[in-house]
C-alpha cells in the first residue's frame, strides 16, 4: 500500500484509522456497557415479574403488578419526598457556598493554595468515612457538638426526622461542595477581567458585576455543575445508610430499593423501585438539558 | 482595589473558618481514635489521655481474626486493579477520541456522559442475580466489573483533556520517521502523557475506594468486602459496646495516606477534575 497513487493511500489511511479508533474505543465501551445497558434491560424484565428469593418456588409475569405497588404505597412517596427535599436543600446550599469558595479562590488575596488544599480533604475522604465522623460529632453521647455553646446538652439530632436531616444535609454539603467550587471556578477563570474593568469605570458595584456580569456569564457553567451534582445528591445512599439506616422516616429512594433488592430479597419489588429510579434520574437529565438549555455538549464532555 | 489592613483580616478570618471546617472531621476521628475506651464518651474534641489500643486491637490476630487486615487487603487489590485495568482501557479510547476523526465518536461521549449520570442503585439487583448465576458474587472480580463501568466516564473525560494538550507533531514526525500510528501511540505518546495518566490513575483509584453500595451489595464475606462495608459491620468488643474506637481508628488508616496523596498531587487533581468543564 505505501507505493499506491496519493488518493488511495488517503483513503486507506482513513479507513485504518477509522479502524484504529473503534478497535481502540471497543473495550472501554463494551465495559461501559456492560454494567449498565444490560442490567437495566435486566431489572426491566425482573420487574414485571413476581420473584422473590425467600420464596423460590413461587413467581412469574404479573405485569405492571411491582409498579402498581411501589406507586400505591405511603413508603415509595415519603421517601420520594425526603429524596427531592434533600437533593434541593444540599444542592442549593452547596451552589451558594460553592460559588462563595470559587470567588475566594479566583480573587484570592492570598492563601489560595490554602483555600485549595482545604476543599480537596473532603474529596479524599470515604463518604462513609466522613459519615461515621460527623455521626460520632453528633451522638448525643460521645459527640462534642451537644457541647458546644447555644446547642442544648440533651439535643438527640438522630431522635427526630428534621434534625437528622440537619446532619444528613450538613456531611453531605461539606463532602461534595468542593466539587462544586471547583467546577465553578473552572468557569469563573475563563470570563475577561476587562469586562469587571469596564463595569468599575461605569460606576457598577460590586453586587451589580456579580449579578450582571458573573452570573449571567457563568449560566452554562452553573447548568453543568447543578446537573451533576442534582443527579449525585439524588442516588443519596452512603451517609444515610450508616447515619440513621431510614429510621426516623429518612429514608431515601436508594436506601428503599437497597433494602428490597438486598435485605429482603424481593428483586420483583426492587427492580421495579431501581426502574423507577432510573425513570427519574432521566427526567432529571432531561429537565436540565431541554428544559433549561443545559449545554453538556459543550460542558463536561470537553466537546 | 483597597486593600487594606481589614480587608486581610477578613480574608484571614474567612480562610480559616474554610480550614477549620474541611478538617474537623478528620481531626475528630483522630481524637476518638486516641481515646482510651472509658473515655469515648466524654465528649472532649482533644483527648485527655492518649491511647493506641484501639489501633492495636484492629490488627490483633492476624489476617484470620482481625475484623480489619483482610478489607484493607481487599479494598488496595480491588481499587488497584480497577485502576490499572480502567486506565489502560479510556487510555485507548481518550487517545482514540482526542486524536483520530471516527464515526462514532460523539455517540461514545454522549454515551460516557450518560454512565456517568446513571444511578448505581438501578444495576444492584440484576448484578446481585447475575453474579450468583455466574459465580462472581463475594469475589475480587465481581466488584471490580461496575468500578470499571462506572469509574471509565471518568477517566475517559480526563485523559482526552490531557491528550488534548500534548504537542502531536511530535507523533507526526514519528509517522514520518515511519512509525505505525500504534507506535506513534505507544513511543512518543505514552510518555508524554505519562502526568495525565497518573493523574486520571488517581481519580479512579479514590472512585474504587470511596464506593460503598456495590461492596454491601456484591459482597457477603470477608473474602471481598472492602474497607467501608466492613466498618458498616465492625461489632463492638462485647455485645454491650459501640464498636466507635475501633470504627474511628480504622477509619485514619484508610483516610490519611490518601489525604496525604491527594494534597501532594492537588494541582493535578484539581485539573483532573475539572477536565472538560469549560470548552477549550
Amino acid at each position: 500500500m505505501s507505493n499506491g497513487v496519493a488518493t488511495a493511500g488517503t483513503s486507506d489511511r482513513t479507513r485504518s484509522e477509522h479502524r484504529l479508533a473503534w478497535l481502540l474505543c471497543a473495550p472501554a465501551v463494551i465495559a461501559m456497557l456492560a454494567v449498565t445497558a444490560y442490567p437495566i434491560g435486566y431489572a426491566i424484565v425482573l420487574s414485571v415479574q413476581q420473584i422473590d428469593l425467600r420464596f423460590p418456588d413461587e413467581g412469574g409475569f404479573v405485569g405492571l403488578d411491582n409498579y402498581t405497588s411501589v406507586l400505591s404505597s405511603q413508603l415509595w412517596w415519603t421517601d420520594v419526598f425526603n429524596t427531592v427535599f434533600l437533593t434541593v436543600v444540599t444542592v442549593s446550599i452547596e451552589l451558594v457556598l460553592g460559588m462563595a469558595i470559587a470567588l475566594v479562590m479566583h480573587r484570592a488575596i492570598f492563601g489560595r493554595g490554602v483555600v485549595r488544599t482545604a476543599v480537596l480533604i473532603p474529596y479524599g475522604i470515604i463518604t462513609v468515612v466522613a459519615a461515621f465522623s460527623w455521626q460520632f460529632a453528633f451522638a448525643p453521647d460521645s459527640g462534642f457538638v451537644n457541647n458546644l455553646p447555644l446547642i442544648s446538652d440533651e439535643m438527640d439530632w438522630f431522635g427526630g426526622r428534621f434534625s437528622s436531616f440537619a446532619v444528613i444535609i450538613m456531611a453531605e454539603v461539606w463532602k461534595t461542595t468542593p466539587f462544586m467550587a471547583l467546577l465553578l471556578l473552572a468557569g469563573l477563570v475563563t470570563i475577561d477581567g476587562q469586562l469587571y474593568e469596564a463595569a468599575k469605570v461605569d460606576g457598577a458595584s460590586a453586587w451589580q458585576r456579580f449579578t450582571r456580569i458573573t452570573l449571567p456569564l457563568m449560566k452554562p457553567a452553573i447548568l453543568v455543575a447543578l446537573l451533576f451534582r442534582t443527579l449525585d445528591a439524588f442516588r443519596v445512599f452512603d451517609t444515610i445508610y450508616i447515619m440513621t439506616a431510614g429510621a426516623q422516616d429518612t429514608e431515601s429512594v436508594s436506601i428503599l430499593g437497597f433494602n428490597q433488592l438486598i435485605s429482603r430479597l424481593n428483586l420483583g419489588l426492587g427492580s421495579a423501585v431501581s426502574v423507577l429510579i432510573f425513570l427519574c434520574v432521566v427526567a432529571i437529565a432531561f429537565l436540565y438539558v431541554k428544559v433549561l438549555g443545559t449545554r453538556v455538549e459543550e460542558g463536561r464532555p470537553g466537546n | 482595589m483597597e486593600r487594606g489592613g481589614r480587608e486581610y483580616a477578613l480574608w484571614s478570618i474567612g480562610i480559616a473558618v474554610v480550614l477549620i471546617f474541611a478538617l474537623i472531621p478528620v481531626l475528630w476521628l483522630i481524637s476518638i481514635s486516641l481515646k482510651p475506651p472509658e473515655a469515648i464518651t466524654d465528649g472532649r474534641f482533644i483527648p485527655s489521655e492518649v491511647s493506641f489500643d484501639n489501633y492495636k486491637s484492629l490488627f490483633e490476630g492476624g489476617v484470620e481474626d482481625s475484623p480489619f487486615i483482610k478489607p484493607l487487603i481487599n479494598s488496595i487489590l480491588i481499587a488497584l486493579t480497577t485502576t490499572v485495568i480502567s486506565i489502560v482501557l479510556a487510555s485507548f479510547a481518550a487517545y482514540a477520541i482526542a486524536r483520530l476523526e471516527f464515526p462514532g465518536k460523539r455517540v461514545i461521549l454522549a454515551g460516557a456522559l450518560a454512565i456517568a449520570m446513571f444511578p448505581p442503585i438501578s444495576t444492584i439487583g440484576p448484578l446481585f442475580d447475575m453474579w450468583r448465576a455466574l459465580g462472581i458474587y463475594d469475589t475480587y472480580l465481581g466488584l471490580i466489573i461496575p468500578y470499571l463501568t462506572f469509574s471509565l466516564p471518568l477517566a475517559i473525560y480526563a485523559l482526552t483533556a490531557f491528550f488534548r494538550e500534548i504537542p502531536w507533531e511530535l507523533e507526526q514526525a514519528a509517522q514520518v520517521d515511519g512509525a505505525t500510528p500504534f507506535q506513534a501511540f505507544r513511543k512518543v505518546i505514552v510518555p508524554l502523557a505519562a502526568p495525565g495518566v497518573f493523574t486520571a490513575a488517581i481519580l479512579v483509584f479514590i472512585f474504587a475506594w470511596n464506593d460503598f453500595l456495590f461492596a454491601i451489595s456484591l459482597t457477603s464475606s470477608d473474602a471481598s468486602r472492602t474497607v467501608p462495608a466492613a466498618l458498616a459491620f465492625f461489632t463492638g468488643e462485647s455485645s454491650f459496646t459501640e464498636p466507635t474506637g475501633s470504627i474511628a481508628a480504622a477509619a485514619v488508616v484508610v483516610t490519611v495516606p490518601i489525604i496525604v496523596f491527594v494534597l501532594f498531587f492537588q494541582r493535578r487533581i484539581v485539573s483532573g477534575l475539572t477536565a472538560g468543564a469549560v470548552k477549550g
